[in-house]
């Protein structure tokens, strides 16, 4: 497979009044060419900072990039000048933001937020704009293009304006798009008939997709692989099967059983308790030990290595290591 | 919009009527009359100017000639300077208020605005500091205070500006500049604080994730958003230019309707400050009335037809 996108050891804080938010600490991933790469954690685990720091939209200050490497097209982002990554920002790599209606611009009609991006990276007249983005409209599904690139942002529902921020995020065909919760402000049915879009166009152009979203629901529809984001870290990574039908970290095998499952009959619903650690002064060893059903003493001390189970799936966690097997085994 | 546009002048007249109707019967029950000075007239004499005037009829006649005469422009003489009309006075004195107030108006609005963004731009850096500092300063100081101020240092003192009057370009900076300072403070301060409120909205970051300049960032998505809030003040600012202006043409002796509207009620010259009051109303009215238009146009939520009525 090839990688489009690699995150390295990513490590990003913010300053606030209360001390430093350790947000992020180490992530790694991989993007493949053509697939959806789900990203899912509760509210708080650095799903957003993680995206948003691969477009280095990060705020500085009060966030600060603590170190690592995101490499797209054998070039580490982290280490492009502003210049260079404004370039890339739109054009290569792309993204939509979780709520529609305030993600677009309330005084600028449609049209013009559609073709500003097209004439900023393609080298089109702006009647070619205006037709590249009637085109897009038509893709996503917006009825006669013509007219409503005219109108203005409240002239349009939130599923449509949904449709027109995506339209906006892949007018220059980017290779990569990263989308943070793009249906949780949407109700079920628009959700559907935008996760069904995602599909469609990836199925056309090919494009590489980040998903991030807490609804695992969502991830099921449109998952190839899911990477399982707890406290800043990612702790378990696997194909949709694997993270559905195997999972092997505590914290994955609890968000499974918190959703209602349709082919487990009268299982319950079986919330995890507790809350995620403090990241101001995160935990030196697993951050899930105070939650964790099956926590040893070493998963205090000592973050796990990361345990590879087949070539696509990993995890990071003590009940994985060697010498822990035998442990249970021997109970 | 033509429905609104006729609703909106109806209720302009009606307000204008208001202002006219309390004007009048106002300045009537201050004691006094125009020709009861220690200067003696025979009772003769005051009797039949009192008839000219029509100040001997009983208040409600006065007011209804007097609105007649309005209807058709027509403010009628000047009670202590019979030789003049009160149209004359505002035909001459006008163009120069209006020229003093609308420079100071455009001064406030550009440089206030300019202000504001870059002091947001610097947001906590020392020209932001700066920039707010004076920002207080010009607020706090008044405009006549400012204007003895510019005139004891650049008139005075470095000899680089003409001390008084309204004759050329170089006259109207010292005046212009006393007169702007404050609505350009209030102006600066409010850019920039709806700037930084409007940087940290949603649509910024999107137009960040398309890969835009910051500059096209800035003007084309922020500044628009940013400047509504100012739109609504500038109703209130130009309000108080149009009083500063009073003070203002008095302290550099412009020739403008100032002089002749503080002589007349001075002098209880009735035709005179009514015809300067419905005049100064009018251009407010006016004034508020454009800015309304421009909220509309910058804001395109804004539907000025259905404001109205529903
Ligand atoms: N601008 C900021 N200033 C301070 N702290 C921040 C800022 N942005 C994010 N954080 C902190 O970083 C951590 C991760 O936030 P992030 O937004 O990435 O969570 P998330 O996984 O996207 O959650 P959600 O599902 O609620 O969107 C949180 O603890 C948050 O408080
Ligand atoms: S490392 Fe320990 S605490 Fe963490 S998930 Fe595994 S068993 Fe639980
Ligand atoms: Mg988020």
């Amino acid at each position: 497979m090839d990688k489009v996108l690699e995150v390295k050891d990513l490590h990003v804080s913010f300053k606030t009044y209360g001390g430093e938010v350790k947000a992020v600490r180490g992530v790694t991933f991989d993007l493949h060419k053509g697939e959806t790469l789900a990203i899912v954690g509760e509210s708080g685990c650095g799903k957003s900072v993680t995206s948003q720091s691969i477009m280095r939209l990060i705020p500085e200050p009060p966030g600060k990039f603590d170190g690592g490497a995101i490499i797209y097209k054998d070039n580490d982002l982290t280490k492009l000048k502003e210049s260079e990554m404004r370039k890339i920002r739109g054009s290569d790599i792309s993204m939509i933001f979780q709520d529609p209606m305030t993600s677009l611009n309330p005084t600028l009609t449609i049209g013009d937020q559609l073709t500003e991006g097209i004439l900023q990276h393609m080298k089109l007249s702006s009647e070619q704009a205006k037709k590249v983005a009637i085109d897009m409209l038509d893709l996503v599904g917006i009825p006669s293009p013509h007219v409503r690139l005219k109108q203005y942002p409240h002239q349009f529902s939130g599923g449509m304006r949904q449709r027109i921020v995506i339209a906006m995020a892949l007018v220059c065909q980017p290779e990569v798009l990263i989308a943070d919760e793009p249906t949780t402000a949407l109700d079920v049915t628009i959700q559907a008939q935008i996760l069904e879009l995602f599909r469609d166009i990836q199925k056309k152009t090919g494009v590489s997709i980040i998903l991030i979203t807490h609804d695992l629901g969502v991830v099921a529809q449109v998952a190839d692989r899911i990477a399982v984001m707890y406290a800043g870290k990612i702790v378990e990574t696997g194909t949709r099967r694997e993270i559905f039908y195997n999972p092997q970290h505590p914290y994955t095998k609890g968000l499974l059983n918190s959703v209602p499952r349709l082919d487990v009959d009268g299982a319950d619903l079986i919330p995890i308790g507790g809350t995620p650690p403090d990241l101001f002064s995160p935990p030196a060893g697993c951050p899930f030990t105070a939650r964790c059903p099956y926590a040893m003493e070493v998963c205090d001390k000592m973050y796990p290595y990361k345990t590879k189970l087949t070539s696509s799936h990993g995890v990071d966690c003590w009940l994985q290591d060697e010498r822990a097997q035998k442990l249970l085994a021997t109970k | 919009m033509l429905g609104y546009l006729v609703k909106r002048i109806g209720s302009m007249a009606v307000t204008l009527l208001v202002i006219i109707t309390l004007t009048f019967f106002l300045m009537h029950s201050i004691p006094g009359s125009p020709f009861n000075e220690e200067r003696a007239t025979s009772e003769a004499v005051q009797k039949n100017l009192e008839s000219y005037y029509h100040l001997d009829e009983p208040l409600y006649v006065q007011y209804f000639l007097y609105l007649k005469s309005v209807a058709t422009f027509d403010f009628g003489p000047s009670i202590k300077k019979s030789s003049q009309t009160v149209n004359e006075m505002l035909g001459r004195g006008f163009p120069v208020s209006f020229e003093l107030g609308m420079v100071t108006l455009i001064v406030a609005i550009f440089s206030g605005i300019l202000l504001g963004i870059i002091a947001a731009l610097r947001h906590n850096g020392f020209i932001d500091y700066l920039a707010m500092t004076v920002a207080v300063l010009g607020i706090s100081v008044p405009n006549f205070v400012m204007a003895t101020l510019l005139i004891q240092q650049l008139a005075v003192t470095w000899e680089i500006l003409p001390v008084a009057t309204w004759t050329s370009p170089k006259h109207m900076i010292l005046p212009t500049l006393a007169l702007a300072t404050g609505p350009m403070a209030i102006i600066a301060r409010l850019t920039r604080a709806s700037m930084l409120e409007v940087l940290t909205q949603d649509y910024i970051r999107t137009a960040k994730a398309k890969g835009l300049s910051p500059v096209k960032i800035v003007f084309k998505h922020a500044l628009k958003n940013a400047l509504l809030p100012v739109v609504t003040i500038l109703g209130s600012l130009a309000a108080s230019i149009l009083t500063g202006t009073f003070v203002i043409e008095k302290i550099f002796a412009i020739p403008g309707m100032g002089k002749y509207f503080v002589e007349s009620i001075n002098q209880r010259d009735y035709p005179v400050i009514m015809g300067t009051t419905i005049f100064y109303s009018t251009v407010l009215i006016i004034m508020l009335f454009l800015v309304d238009l421009a909220y509309g146009i910058l804001d395109p939520r804004i539907k000025l037809h259905k404001k109205e009525g529903k």
